[in-house]
């Protein structure tokens, strides 16, 4: 028994990072209808402005914070840069994903020349090393932090969507850019604090994800793109909760494929699992995406 | 006059006896390491300033007259595709001698045929699966295969520790892994071992908290993986985290030894056994001056990879030396072949006749954060 509830605290703990970065994804992909396949690197990117915060010794809410910012400024910079410049002139959305593609790999690169290719760790420290034994279930305090944070992060995120005029300004822009404009939402302004918000969450899961298994690599953005766009057709395209929800589904599913089957069948069964979703409820689980467009 | 025609009369008598030994002859040698690519780079990186480093002192001590070896660096990336393309552009447009690397195994499964075909030598440094050499009597390596070392790690292991049963864990996906695994198993069988749990992972996997929670249940005495550096960094701490004590010992591949390894693991990785043919502070001049020399160029410390490619180096400039050139290509293969007792980093370095290396193999534990030899506890 106590192996079983170990694996769903294993399985909670890697999902909680999957939900962060997958409430990004979901603002770009499902809400903006953008396709940014350069999400990954704002991940990767995130993981490295939390690592030199750490090593500069801010205690771990302030990196946390430095890697929020810092992966929502390579939101903005990315929405300048490729997107908007390609909207103005007109390009289809394909241009977007390549761009986005090359930009991706490009920070790749550059996280290459300035952070060398090896994995890198965060420093040690309290909440790296406290862990609690309850019947026999090892629970670390990182592991209880990342669930808190996660939650607290879907609940603003939620809130800021539905309440704010901010997330009015976004669900409008999400409807018709058009209809935007005529009721007088700044629509490039709207669409430059989404991807804020985007990156940023992004950033946030990768110093997160970075901490819990201390990897930290210029690659390390690479599976997790997949892994977010997984979860976002899990949840449903464009549905916060359902994205939180779609990431613990992940996490939980491939830690048990990985413990009761083999870890060859993982992926596998992750992306099976989503077939059979899909089939039976062609809009992801949660979604109520089509009534929210309307 | 007289005298300018006779010496040259001489001159070109003495080439054409020895047309290998021409003065002042330019030797490209090519690099293969993956210096880019995730975890393949630590190895590689590690491959590559050591052989540089060789190179650089080979060509400044006037070791091989007034030859000089030109050194030709190209990463793979740890992709085979890559290291193919590389070893066809290295051997049939830049014509080099002999092949430094290529970092991975499987790179070397898919590349070295290349080089065996075109009669070109290649002198691996890290590659450490079964059957390398096999590939043909161009191929060489300076890396001890994991059978050449494990057996020793676990007769020590066992002993101190009274091992009854052990859990093993693997990367599924890589070839090296999966050989290690096989020799850890044969080990583990021979010296009576129970393996009570064998689990695995796949490459640029992070989260191992599922399959060491179902070592943590089946309760193991030892677990052994069969990782590289950073795999087997993290298994090692997350098996800490998840409350796997201290009091289980972990043993590793030796393709796991490397310093990022115990950095990674932290005060997790605290008494993690290996096998190695090299440790920093090996009691030998030769090594002294190695660390010293790579020390101050690189900034950083070398590790067994580094050692052996600095061998490999070695070996390939003595053989040269020996063979006067590097013109009879045959002649050249069998001075390489002939290495005996070579002055190397990590002891006296030959070669059998499976162009496998010969060292003599040391058991390492973590401690304080670096790989020491038990022996010296």
């Amino acid at each position: 028994m106590s192996v079983f509830l170990q694996q769903v605290v294993n399985g909670i703990s890697l999902g909680s990072t999957y939900a962060v970065f997958a409430m990004g994804c979901t603002l770009i992909f499902g809400v903006l209808n953008i396709v940014n396949m350069a999400q990954g690197a704002f991940f990767m990117g995130g993981a490295y402005f939390g690592l030199e915060a750490a090593r500069l010794g801010l205690p771990a809410p302030l990196a946390l914070l430095v890697a929020l910012v810092g992966g929502g400024v390579l939101g903005v910079l990315a929405e300048l840069v490729i997107f908007r410049t390609l909207r103005v002139r007109g390009g289809h959305r394909w241009m977007g994903l390549v761009a986005s593609l090359a930009l991706a790999r490009m920070m790749v690169g550059i996280a290459q020349e300035i952070f060398g290719t090896q994995v890198q760790r965060y420093p040690a420290s309290t909440l790296l090393d406290t862990a609690w034994d309850i019947d026999g279930v090892r629970i670390q305090l990182l592991q209880i932090v990342i669930l808190v944070v996660s939650i607290v992060l879907m609940a603003l995120l939620a809130l800021t969507l539905q309440r704010s005029s901010t997330g009015r300004a976004i669900r409008t822009v999400a409807y018709s850019e058009d209809v935007a404009r005529i009721v007088g939402v700044p629509v490039g302004r709207t669409i430059l604090t989404t991807f804020f918000l985007a990156g940023g969450l992004a950033g946030a899961a990768g110093m997160l994800l970075g901490n819990l298994f201390n990897v930290v690599s210029p690659f390390m953005g690479e599976q997790m793109l997949v892994k977010g766009l997984t979860v976002i057709i899990l949840g449903g395209l464009g549905n916060v909760p359902g994205a939180v929800a779609g990431g613990f589904l992940l996490g939980l599913v491939e830690v048990f494929s990985v413990a009761y089957v083999s870890s060859s069948f993982r992926d596998a069964i992750g992306f099976g699992l989503i077939f059979l979703i899909l089939l039976v409820k062609p809009t992801g689980l949660f979604s109520r995406f089509e009534e929210r467009r309307a | 006059m007289k005298y300018v025609a006779l010496s040259a009369c001489v001159a070109l008598a003495v080439a054409s006896i020895t047309p290998a030994a021409a003065a002042d002859e330019q030797i490209k040698v090519g690099i293969v390491q993956a210096t880019s690519g995730g975890s393949a780079a630590l190895y590689g990186t590690m491959g590559k300033n050591a052989a540089l480093l060789a190179i650089d002192e080979i060509n400044g001590s006037g070791m091989l007259g007034a030859s000089k070896l030109v050194p030709i660096y190209e990463d793979d990336a740890g992709d085979r595709g890559q290291a193919v393309n590389i070893f066809q552009r290295l051997i049939f447009q830049e014509k080099v001698s002999v092949i430094f690397g290529p970092t991975l195994a499987t790179s070397a499964f898919a590349a070295d045929p290349i080089a065996q075909k075109a009669q070109v030598l290649v002198i691996a440094n890290s590659n450490t699966a079964p059957g390398i050499t096999a590939m043909g009597d161009f191929i060489f390596r300076t890396s001890p295969p994991e059978a050449g070392v494990f057996p020793g790690v676990l007769r020590y292991a066992k002993k101190k520790f009274n091992l009854k049963t052990a859990a093993q864990i693997y990367g599924i996906d890589d070839t090296l892994m999966k050989t290690a695994y096989g020799v850890h198993k044969k080990a583990l069988e021979d010296e009576g071992i129970k393996i009570v749990d064998t689990e695995t992972f796949q490459k640029g996997d992070v989260d191992y908290s599922a399959q060491l929670t179902k070592i943590k249940g089946a309760n193991p005495d030892a677990i052994v993986i069969g990782g590289l550096a950073e795999e087997s960094a993290n298994i090692v701490r997350q098996a800490r985290q998840l409350g796997i004590p201290q009091s289980v010992p972990i043993m590793g591949a030796v393709a796991s030894i490397s310093t990022k390894m115990a950095e990674l693991g932290g005060a997790a990785a605290e008494g993690y056994l290996v096998g190695s043919t090299w440790y920093m502070s090996y009691d030998a001049a030769r090594n002294k001056s190695f660390v010293e020399a790579y020390r101050k160029r690189y900034n950083s410390d070398p590790d067994s990879f580094a050692a052996q490619g600095y061998t490999a180096v070695y070996a390939f400039a003595d053989a040269v030396k020996r063979a006067g050139g590097v013109g009879d290509v045959k002649k050249l293969r069998d001075a390489v072949a002939a290495t005996k007792n070579l002055d190397s980093p990590m002891g006296p370095f030959s070669f059998d006749t499976d162009r496998e290396p010969v060292i003599d193999p040391k058991v390492l534990a973590v401690k304080d954060g670096k790989f020491t030899p038990v022996t010296n506890e």
